[in-house]
């Protein structure tokens, strides 16, 4: 079995979710931060009159906060709502085989571990697959 | 008499809804007995066609939905609960409301159905009598067969209702089919009843003919599109003005141009004058002055008061029981009136007039007052609060309390009003469409509710702040009025009072709360200049400091996730004329956040019992066990309370008490947090928790002390803690609320949530 994942990097890693949960990827906008929203909420972004809210992954999987870095936005649909995820960068669309996938390393941390539904073992490095519905339950 | 022809067929139509609403909730009814919410429900759309029906003189149809009110209102208090006999009378008044209606639509009177059997039915049930089966069938049958109009479809239904409850006399189960069989056939009946009219009188067409109605949704659709292509504009018009293209700015000015005319046309088309609403009432008040004895003479001021369709829909049921409230217990008699030296005609004004962006409604009488001793009364008496606290109310404080559920001042029962359906339902219904009500009244001058209404639903009028950097808007139906005050007054005149700012506002003590304190962020204010935005909220008043008043704003209300509607600030967002976002501020949820519960606004001779505002650095400190302390925030606390140990109950393995008529689920909180409690009491002092109508209670060894929150705090932690913290040199644990709260309830913030949900649904039909 082939998937698709629309790949994305955080920190050092290379992360993907499947490209169906995607609805568009945006060059970082201005955001109106949220005074008293849980930490991983980075604020509401206006995307064509509808208003977003952003998570912020780094935060979200718990790795140091971004330097100097404009984020990229992956938008993606979770359960009818529309949710801006904030990434380093984005990657290709790729094709992986089911067959290469392997439980979380655990070189990860507790709080990325959970999010992570595994890795896919690329060519010349790991693919993790996010889990999507986990990473935006901020 | 064209005036009550219109009144009527407006009732026929309005019940006919009301009517299948009633099946709906009847038949979700089987499916959850004795749901109090459903009986509600159901309780409320009967009271609506009594009370309606009594004004216009419908006499039968009053009876019966009275007697019927009588019985549910008995249900829905869980003084009887529902049989299967009982479900069968409710369904015959129903069938015998539907009846009445058809014969009312037909000519205008009730014709010559007779209830008088199923209302005498009801009355037995309601004394707790079993009905008897054979007049059951009866009633039913017979108004059909005598109905003067349609003689001839009644032939076929009627053997078959007769036939069914003769076989079967007397045995108790035995009625509950009874009813049901003829329903259909009297159904049938009325039915064909109107069409035999529509086939010989032209003139007259049926109520669902008589009337088209557009779905709401589509112009609210429209009015969202519009509101959208407005703020696009305000964009286009901002970039055209920087870029130095004449074609283009021309072009965007004529753009701005048509959006604004296309803005107005489709306000306009929903746009109706308040006459629409108010054209009924002078028969409503005439008729129930004369009911109650009373001269009264109606005045109105601002007919032509443009109201956007639907909020006019919203404000029909309000207003229409704020005026009769006002005839029933507002005004005196024509004798109590004289003796009191005023004139025998009691005046009751309405008033409607556009204010800042809103339609402000007046109801006014010039009749006796509330009397706030009264109400003090009352409330304790209801046992809505502690005498104490009823003391510390001022005066204005104790009458918002005649919006609290279940509270109703009428001394009787009374044809008219006092069940306790009253205000609450009314503020309910003004809050949901963004509005607000107020009272005030003097003691022997007069009373008046005051309606501030949004002009449409989609667009909001708002005040931009600004507050550490970022925007903020606040609702213009909040906001009183701005005051600034320069560094040197505001040095001397902001005083402290026990810890909480206040300022003197005219002789007046207003509670200050910052923005920036409560958003947790740092003022980027650093000249001393204060500025103050007077906000009335849940019959509170207050002063929100921000760093900057920017402007007035027409905004488009966009919904807010219910993770962060939770949060319990934010009401939801909106984007603003440069495209960024900007959260909207909830008045009346940081009311309650940043406030005390009761008590904010205080005269000066009470000051000293002022206390901070700032809630989330003071905590509660009791005893659970093993000598442990344990801090909880007090903005988590909402009342503190003692049952006897011998009320708890068992709800499965949970313990329950009985508590303001809902079921209290308990937590012991010792044994939450894993030791041993003090079980040779006889009383358990309770600290309970309320947020979005549910309460849970955490049961403590002993209630401790009040203090300031801690200096030192450590992530020294266990199960079911936040921390620790040093507070008066001794250790004291950080409860962790959230996790007792849903151990005691796991759905307390689901149900929160879906609470949300349901309001963002709201939103998103109006404005997404």
């Amino acid at each position: 079995m082939m998937v698709q994942l629309a790949t994305f990097t955080l920190g050092d890693h290379l992360y993907g979710i499947e490209v169906s949960r995607v609805q568009e990827v945006l060059r970082h906008q201005s955001r109106t931060r949220i005074p008293l929203a849980p930490n991983a909420v980075a604020g509401l972004v206006n995307l064509r009159g509808q208003v977003l809210t952003a998570i912020d992954l780094r935060s979200r999987l718990g790795l140091t906060p971004r330097e100097d870095l404009d984020p990229m936005m992956v938008v993606v649909r979770i359960s009818g709502e529309t949710i801006s995820l904030l990434v380093d960068s984005i990657g290709d669309v790729v094709t992986v085989d089911e067959e290469t996938f392997e439980a979380p390393p655990d070189t990860l941390d507790d709080a990325g571990r959970e999010l992570l539904r595994g890795a896919y073992k690329l060519s010349d490095r790991l693919l993790l697959a996010l889990d999507t519905d986990r990473a935006v339950a901020a | 008499m064209d005036e009550t022809d219109e009144i009527v067929q407006e009732f026929v139509v309005e019940s006919h809804e009301n009517l299948d609403q009633l099946d709906r909730d009847f038949v979700e009814l089987e499916r959850q007995p004795g749901s109090r919410e459903l009986l509600s429900s159901v309780f409320r759309t009967i009271h609506t066609i009594k009370g309606t029906s009594g004004f216009l003189a419908f006499g039968r149809l009053e009876s019966l939905t009275h007697v019927g009110e009588n019985l549910l209102a008995r249900l829905r208090d869980g003084k009887m609960s529902m049989t299967p006999a009982i479900a069968d009378g409710m369904l015959a008044m129903v069938d015998g409301v539907r009846e009445l209606l058809a014969a009312i639509e037909t000519d205008g009177t009730e014709g010559s159905v007779d209830v008088t059997d199923v209302v005498a039915r009801l009355q037995d049930l309601l004394d707790g009598r079993e009905p008897v089966a054979e007049p059951v069938a009866e009633p039913v049958a017979e108004p059909v067969a005598e109905a003067p109009a349609p003689p001839a479809p009644v032939v076929v239904p009627e053997p078959a209702a007769a036939s069914v409850p003769a076989p079967t006399p007397a045995p108790a189960p035995a009625p509950a089919p009874a009813p049901a069989t003829p329903a259909v056939p009297k159904v049938a009946a009325a039915v064909t009843a109107t069409e035999d009219h529509h086939a010989d009188g032209p003139g007259r067409r049926g109520a669902a003919d008589s009337s088209i109605r557009v779905d709401v949704d589509l112009l609210d659709s429209l009015m969202r599109q519009v509101g959208e292509l407005v703020l696009s504009r305000n964009q286009i018009v901002r970039q055209a003005g920087l870029l130095d293209d004449a074609d283009l700015l021309r072009a965007s000015q004529r753009l701005g141009l048509i959006a604004s005319e296309l803005q107005e046309s489709v306000m306009k088309t929903r746009m109706q004058p308040i006459d629409h609403l108010w054209a009924k009432l002078p028969r409503v008040v005439r008729d129930l002055g004369s009911l109650c004895h009373k001269q009264v003479r109606l005045e109105m001021v601002g007919r032509e008061t443009e109201v956007d369709r639907t909020l006019l829909e919203a404000v029909k049921d309000p207003l229409t029981h704020l005026v009769r409230n006002a005839v029933d217990h507002g005004l005196e008699t024509p004798e109590v009136r004289r003796a009191a030296g005023k004139s025998p005609e009691g005046v009751l004004t309405l008033k409607a007039f556009h204010a800042g962006g809103q339609v402000v409604v007046e109801v006014s009488d010039d009749g006796a007052g509330i009397d706030p001793e009264k109400i003090r009364a009352k409330a304790a008496d209801k046992g809505l609060m502690r005498p104490e606290q009823l003391e510390a109310l001022s005066p204005n404080e104790v009458l918002q309390l005649v919006f609290t559920p279940g509270f109703s001042t009428a001394a009787a029962v009374t044809n008219v009003s006092g069940r306790g359906v009253g205000m609450d339902v009314v503020k309910t219904n003004i809050e949901a469409i963004g509005g607000a009500i107020e009272i005030e009244s003097a003691v022997g001058v007069g009373t008046t509710c005051r309606l501030r209404i949004p002009l449409t639903l989609a667009i909001v009028a708002s005040l931009t702040v600004e507050c550490a950097g970022d925007r903020y808007a606040i609702p213009q139906v909040s906001l009183q009025e701005l005051v600034t005050l320069d560094s040197e007054r505001a040095g001397s005149q902001i005083e402290d009072v026990a810890g909480a700012e206040v300022y003197r506002l005219r002789g007046q003590l207003l509670p200050l709360v910052r923005l920036a304190d409560v958003l947790k962020v740092e003022s980027d204010r650093t000249d001393g200049h204060l500025v103050i935005a007077v906000l009335q909220a849940e019959g509170h008043r207050f002063g929100l400091v921000v760093d900057r008043v920017l402007n007035a704003e027409e905004i488009v209300v966009k919904p807010l996730s219910s993770r962060l509607k939770s949060i319990g600030v934010y009401s939801g967002a909106t984007i603003l004329g440069d495209g960024r976002v900007a959260l909207i501020l909830d008045v009346q949820a940081l009311a309650k956040r940043a406030l005390r519960s009761t008590g904010a606004e205080r005269d000066a001779v009470r000051a000293e019992v002022v206390e901070t505002s700032d809630d989330s650095e003071r905590v509660l400190i009791v005893g659970a066990g093993d000598e442990r302390e344990i801090a909880i925030p007090l903005s988590a606390v909402t009342r503190l309370e003692q049952v006897p140990v011998d009320r708890v109950e068992r709800v499965g393995s949970r313990e329950v008490v009985q508590y303001r008529g809902a079921i209290l689920p308990l937590l012991r909180l010792p044994q939450h947090l894993g030791s041993y409690g003090d079980s040779a009491r006889t009383h358990l002092p309770l600290v309970v928790h309320t947020s979005g109508g549910r309460s849970v209670a955490l049961v403590v060894d002993e209630v401790r002390d009040i203090v300031d929150g801690a200096r030192v705090r450590s992530d020294i932690n266990d199960a079911g803690l936040t921390g620790s913290a040093v507070i008066r040199d001794k250790v004291v644990e950080l409860l962790d609320v959230r996790a007792a709260i849903l151990a005691a309830d796991p759905y307390f913030f689901t149900d929160d949530q879906l609470g949300h949900l349901g309001a963002d649904l709201y939103l998103d039909g109006v404005a997404s």
